[in-house]
């Protein structure tokens, strides 16, 4: 099973969302992730989603989300040069002094933004692609005993000048 | 000029060519039936429960082509729909189901009868919405008959406040109606029908299989021509049935697991399967990775989610049935098709269905003396085994029709669709054929059948038993009749798989029961009774008329797939 993108414009309406999602779990379709947000136009949201599927089963997934009539557009993301990005906090907890100025150091060797700070923690906002967000809770977690992880899930979005997945 | 919601309702019903529906009330609906009350331009039925009132409707869908209305109130009157929009949504019959609701201040605060209906319903129904603005109403009326009747038809649930309803607001009714997701495909792919046309033309034992939406597109004049022109066998499901007259020599029969021998055997030796407007549903498909192996599939479905769901097929074509065989007219010629048509008459003859049985009355019988004595009758089934008899047997003839619950296989479903479909069609014959246990599931609609003098003819196949499951019980269950004995009485031996076994009278008993509604009565035991029985319910003009035939308990629906099997590995008798 691969992992797939697609984003989808949605009507902003009560319980699309729900509608949406619900087709995943009542079909029992593999659903990774899935992030929501009004568009320019605020009666449209979009919507990125993440999902494990063989060919035929994200085949099936696209024509379903395409049959709603809550749904304006199915974009498929197999293809395509695209931009994505997900939002990952991590709160570094019960640091030594040494231990937050590693976190400072790792921050500025891997491009996070350091959030906010106390006398014993540190919050840590990183916005990269989901993997690299996987990669630097595993190095955090490794580095430091006590770590508080919140993830917001991924958005895409097409690229503009063809230049490569980022 | 401002005008209360109720009544922009029931204008809007009028704009809509809505001149009868079906409505139960209730508290949080009570103000849109006084604004009924006070016209005279739509018939408002009231069945006796909101499970019988939406199956009347698709029953009245079903067969007029038009869109089937149900009004019901808040809370138990919407959750009462619930199985007849699922039952709706997998025939894709077209229903507009307003359920009233609380008025919006009180959502989500569990008041009383208050149910998240659009929530329940969200993956059983095609759209569903609250209205939330009095500004909203017209519009999403307007959308929702366009919704329920293109496309893919099916039910759409519109709920309604309260509040919403009383509010004053504009009286203009849209005309025009533009979803941004929703455009229903039109046309055909004049590529992938050419080379659907040169795939036909190549192969040696091609076969069309015609499913629901053959019917459900109208397009029985197109399919009759385009089998009469290139001479291509044909097999059906179900909902396909009639499409094509069971008397045409092209004819094979049902497929799936009570197929006919001939038609399951034939989809497992074409080297070309021609379908159209179907779903490839389990029941007929069998074994998957076996089901029609040898051949190149096309397929002709208007949505694009049922084709290659279940079956990969080899060309698709997204289109509407009528306009594609339309197409199909312009470039199909004569094919050279005696050899495998005399393959399937070997088929044919070799296995024909036949119902082995000592008893007068039986189940072929009864069907026979329907198709010999009623002129194109629309025939409403229940679920069960007299479903599959009745679609074994029934002749499809000129404009006969063959309504029942094809997808969900809906107990309870027969008697009120039946009703529906008298009310939309008063000059045709209506039968309803059920079972002791479907019937007993609506038995409440005879009062609406009697009050609304309805001459429609419910043939009982009284087994004692739900038949179908006592059938799997009997055949891969070593006859463990767990549940399904409705004669079983407190007094009985658990453990009892005797079918011959005298048992305590059966409750109800059907006869006195249809007195007291005020319709006629028969009880059935040989075949002088049911000649009688029949006579009697055609000359009953005014009130329906209940004929209970008295059948054996061990009658099997043969020939039947056992699960798992591939189409031609048939039970064919027992």
């Amino acid at each position: 099973m691969e992992k797939r993108w697609i984003s989808l414009y949605v009507m902003n309406d009560v319980g699309v969302l729900a509608k949406i999602a619900g087709l995943f779990s009542g079909k029992c379709y593999n659903l990774d992730s899935l992030t929501v947000g009004t568009t320019e136009d605020p009666t449209v949201s979009r919507m990125t989603i993440g999902l494990y599927g063989d060919e035929n089963t994200f085949e099936q997934i696209k024509k379903q989300l395409n049959r709603f009539v809550e749904v304006i557009k199915v974009i498929d993301f197999t293809n395509a040069s695209i931009h994505m990005k997900e939002i990952l906090f991590v709160k570094v907890k019960h640091c030594s002094k040494e231990e937050k100025e590693e976190v400072f150091k790792i921050a500025k060797v891997f491009g996070l933004t350091i959030s906010d700070y106390g006398p014993d923690s540190v919050l840590v906002e990183c916005v990269q692609r989901k993997e690299r967000n996987d990669d630097m809770i595993h190095l955090l977690q490794e580095t430091f005993t006590q770590i508080e992880v919140v993830r917001g899930g991924s958005v895409g979005i097409e690229s503009i000048s063809l230049t490569g997945r980022e | 000029m401002e005008i209360a919601g109720t009544k922009l309702f029931v204008k809007a019903l009028i704009k809509e060519g809505v001149d009868l529906m079906f409505g139960y009330p209730g508290g949080y609906a009570i103000d849109i039936f006084d604004e009924l009350y006070r016209q005279d331009e739509i018939e408002v039925i009231l069945p006796r429960h909101e499970q019988g009132l939406i199956h009347a409707a698709e029953g009245y869908a079903r067969t007029t082509g038009k869109v089937g209305v149900c009004l019901v109130t808040s809370g138990p009157g919407a959750t009462n729909l619930v199985t007849g929009i699922a039952d709706a949504n997998y025939d894709s019959i077209p229903l507009v189901c307003f359920t009233g609701q609380v008025s919006t201040g009180l959502i989500g605060n569990d008041a009383f009868q208050e149910v998240d209906i659009i929530g329940i319903t969200r993956s059983i129904c095609k759209y569903g919405v609250t209205v939330r603005n009095r500004e909203d109403l017209g519009r999403i009326i307007k959308e929702a008959f366009y919704i329920a009747r293109t496309g893919k038809p099916g039910p759409v649930i519109v709920d309604l406040p309260k509040d919403v309803m009383l509010a004053l607001g504009g009286d203009q009714y849209p005309e025009e109606v533009n979803i941004r997701g929703y455009k229903p495909s039109t046309g055909v792919h004049a590529g992938q029908l050419k080379r659907a046309m040169k795939a036909l033309d190549q192969a040696k034992k091609p076969l069309f299989l015609i499913g629901g939406g053959v019917n459900i597109a109208g397009a029985r004049t197109e399919l009759r021509k385009l089998i009469e022109l290139t001479e291509i066998p044909v097999v059906s499901t179900i909902m396909g049935r009639g499409a094509l007259p069971t008397d045409s020599p092209y004819y094979v029969g049902n497929i799936g697991l009570h197929g006919c021998y001939a038609a399951n055997q034939a989809i497992s030796e074409c080297d070309l399967l021609f379908s159209i407007g179907t779903r490839f549903n389990d029941r007929i498909t069998g074994k998957i990775s076996d089901f029609a192996k040898h051949a190149k599939i096309i397929h002709i479905d208007i949505d694009s989610a049922s084709i290659s769901r279940n079956i990969i097929v080899d060309i698709p074509i997204v289109a509407d049935a009528k306009e594609a065989i339309e197409k199909m007219l312009l470039h199909a010629t004569k094919r050279q098709t005696n050899e495998w048509l005399e393959e399937i008459t070997t088929w044919k003859n070799g296995f024909p269905l036949s119902l082995k049985t000592k008893q007068d009355i039986n189940p072929q019988r009864i069907i026979e003396y329907i198709n010999k004595t009623f002129k194109e009758p629309i025939v409403v089934t229940d679920v069960g085994q007299h479903q599959m008899f009745t679609a074994q047997y029934l002749k499809m003839t000129g404009d006969t029709r063959l309504v029942t619950s094809g997808g969900l296989g809906t107990m309870g479903f027969g008697f009120p669709a039946a009703v529906g479909a008298k009310l939309g069609n008063p000059d045709r014959t209506v039968l309803c054929v059920t079972g002791d246990g479907g019937f007993q599931m609506n038995i409440q609609e005879l009062a609406t059948a009697v009050c609304n003098e309805l001459p429609i003819i419910v043939c009982i196949f009284n087994n004692n038993y739900l038949g179908m499951v006592r059938q799997m019980q009997q055949m891969f269950y070593d006859k463990r009749y767990s549940c399904t004995c409705l004669r079983y009485h407190k007094s009985c031996d658990k453990n009892c798989r005797d079918l011959k076994k005298a048992c305590p009278p059966y409750s109800p008993d059907f006869v006195k029961l249809a007195e007291s509604y005020g319709a006629k009565g028969y009880r059935v035991w040989n075949q002088d009774d049911m000649k009688l029985a029949f006579e009697g319910a055609v000359h009953n003009t005014k009130s329906p008329t209940i004929i209970e035939f008295m059948i054996e308990k061990d009658d099997l629906v043969l020939p039947i797939v056992p699960a798992g099997n591939a189409l031609n590995h048939m039970v064919v008798n027992c």
